[in-house]
């Protein structure tokens, strides 16, 4: 039976950890992660799972032993923020290449300089071209959702790639949420056991795992994860069904909310779609016809999907909680507007660089963005493409 | 088995290697820009060369050293530094 609880996004990962009681975990404690390793570690102290847990030096080591204990056949999981992030950088590339299919946790936190813990996207979107799948939450029970779909989706034989698993930090990290956990055994059923293909320790038939691989079979290998990104989708949407099924709750690639009739709208990922619901609901009440799209996969993108739910759009506002300092705008944004392009859309496309560091973002300077929406459909200009929203000048 | 020019739908996927002593069929070789030539009568058969030789490409027979096998040899050179009588040259490729 699934039960109803009150836990912070933290503890509610570690939750979906326990339940998927993985043979691995390899981790390093980092603000805004930290209780999801430290609630993990009691878990393994108390017997509460199988795993095996290296409690490592570094987060570069944290991905290393997470990356040798996929390779060797088990299920393997580790968790991270921002700077740990950064320090895995190298080694994400590798599970990737290597087609491991490790689940992460990402609690997203801005990545220093100036050293913030607070959250924007920052790290998990500088790694957005680094291979891993990624999945965005609006709050903690999303999060605990996509964490346990997560491991279905990257097991997937026609997909074999990481995942991260967002969720904002402090905003969804540390906020008490009431929310609803499946049972264990649910959960167990769900995920199943994780047979390997060629795992490194069956010394019956040995393997080499990261063997050189120059210019004769590189490029071949980087297509077979091109074609592996490609099927992302479709096995999103499976998994997504099978867990409604269990669950109750529907996911897709993205959520519309009140979008179908909209003329202006918004895409966000992350908690910020929570706060943009509100101010949909509040416009709509004063005849706005204002729509939100809530991306959950980023990575891969969906783009003809987006592209199709927003066609019908007269102006969209792209949310990103990340600069690229390319002076064109955030990654989302780009993301979109390439979608948007190629479909040949007549909708007018601006961005909104917000909430970093952790700088709140208020319902009502969400609806202020709906406002300058709707005098771009009116005057059909734009005046600034890409604004920065909650700035102090 | 891998051969070269298989292309993306027909090799394992993340860069393994499914047999196990498959080094022997990549052949390094292509890599040398330089050959080195063992002067047979000069030698003294004193193995320091097969013993040095990284790539395990100096050729035995009877406990004798009877030349190289170029399909491995990458012409790094070390087996000609090492020999005490300088009984190999480094020749260009
Ligand atoms: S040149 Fe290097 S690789 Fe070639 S036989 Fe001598 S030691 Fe071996
Ligand atoms: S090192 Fe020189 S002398 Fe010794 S076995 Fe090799 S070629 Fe002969």
């Amino acid at each position: 039976m699934s039960e109803q609880v009150a836990l912070t996004g933290n503890e509610v990962m570690s939750q979906a950890m326990r339940q998927i009681n993985p043979d691995v975990v390899a981790a390093y404690p980092i603000t805004p992660q930290t209780a999801i390793v430290q609630t993990f570690s009691q878990f393994v102290n108390d017997g509460d799972v199988d795993t095996e847990f290296v409690p490592t030096e570094s987060e570069h080591s944290a991905m290393s032993a997470t990356v040798g204990a996929s390779a060797s056949g088990a299920r393997a999981m580790t968790a991270t923020a921002a700077n740990g992030l950064a320090l895995m950088w190298e080694v994400l590339y590798i599970a990737s290449g290597t087609r491991l299919p490790i689940v992460m946790p990402v609690v997203n936190r801005a990545l220093s300089g100036p050293i913030n813990i607070h959250c924007d996207h920052s790290d998990a979107m500088g790694a957005r071209d680094s291979g891993w799948i990624q999945l965005y939450a609006e709050n903690a029970q999303e999060a605990y959702d996509n964490a346990i779909q997560a491991v279905k989706i990257s097991e997937n034989k026609d997909v074999m790639l990481p995942t991260m698993v967002n969720m904002d930090g402090f905003i969804i990290s540390h906020a008490v949420e009431n929310l609803n956990l499946l049972a264990d055994e649910d959960v167990q059923d769900f995920v199943g056991e994780y047979h390997a293909e060629n795992p490194l320790l069956d010394s019956e038939n040995p393997v080499t795992v990261g063997p050189l691989d120059l210019q004769d079979f590189y490029f071949e290998h980087k297509m077979q994860q091109a074609v592996a990104a490609e099927n992302v989708k479709d096995v999103v949407l499976e998994v997504a069904e099978e867990y409604e099924e269990l669950s109750g709750r529907e996911y897709g690639l993205f959520e519309e909310y009140k979008l179908d009739d909209a003329e202006v709208a918004v895409v966000a990922l992350g908690s910020t779609t929570g706060t943009a619901k509100t101010a949909v609901d509040n416009l709509r009440e004063n005849g706005v016809k204002a729509g939100l799209s809530k991306i959950r996969l980023y990575r891969p993108f969906p783009a003809e999907e987006i592209a199709e739910a927003l066609a019908d759009l007269e102006a969209v506002a792209v949310m990103d909680r990340a600069e690229t300092f390319s002076t064109t705008g955030g990654p989302v944004f780009a993301d979109v507007r390439a979608a948007l392009y190629d479909m040949g859309a007549d909708v007018e496309a601006v961005n909104y660089i917000y909430g970093l560091g952790g700088r709140d973002l208020k319902v009502e300077e969400i609806e202020s963005v709906y406002k300058d929406l709707e005098e771009i459909v009116e005057t059909n200009t734009v005046e600034d493409r890409v604004q920065h929203l909650g700035v102090r000048e | 088995m891998v051969k070269p020019g298989d292309g993306y739908k027909e090799i394992p996927e993340g860069g393994l290697i499914l047999e196990s002593g498959n080094a022997k069929r990549y052949e390094t070789g292509g890599w040398r820009t330089q050959r080195p030539v063992i002067d047979l009568d000069t030698c003294i058969n004193c193995f320091r060369c097969w013993a040095f030789c990284p790539d395990s490409s100096i050729e035995t027979e009877d406990e004798e050293i009877v030349g190289v096998d170029y399909d491995h040899c990458k012409g790094c050179g070390v087996c000609a530094h090492e020999c005490p009588v300088d009984a190999i040259a480094m020749e260009q490729e």
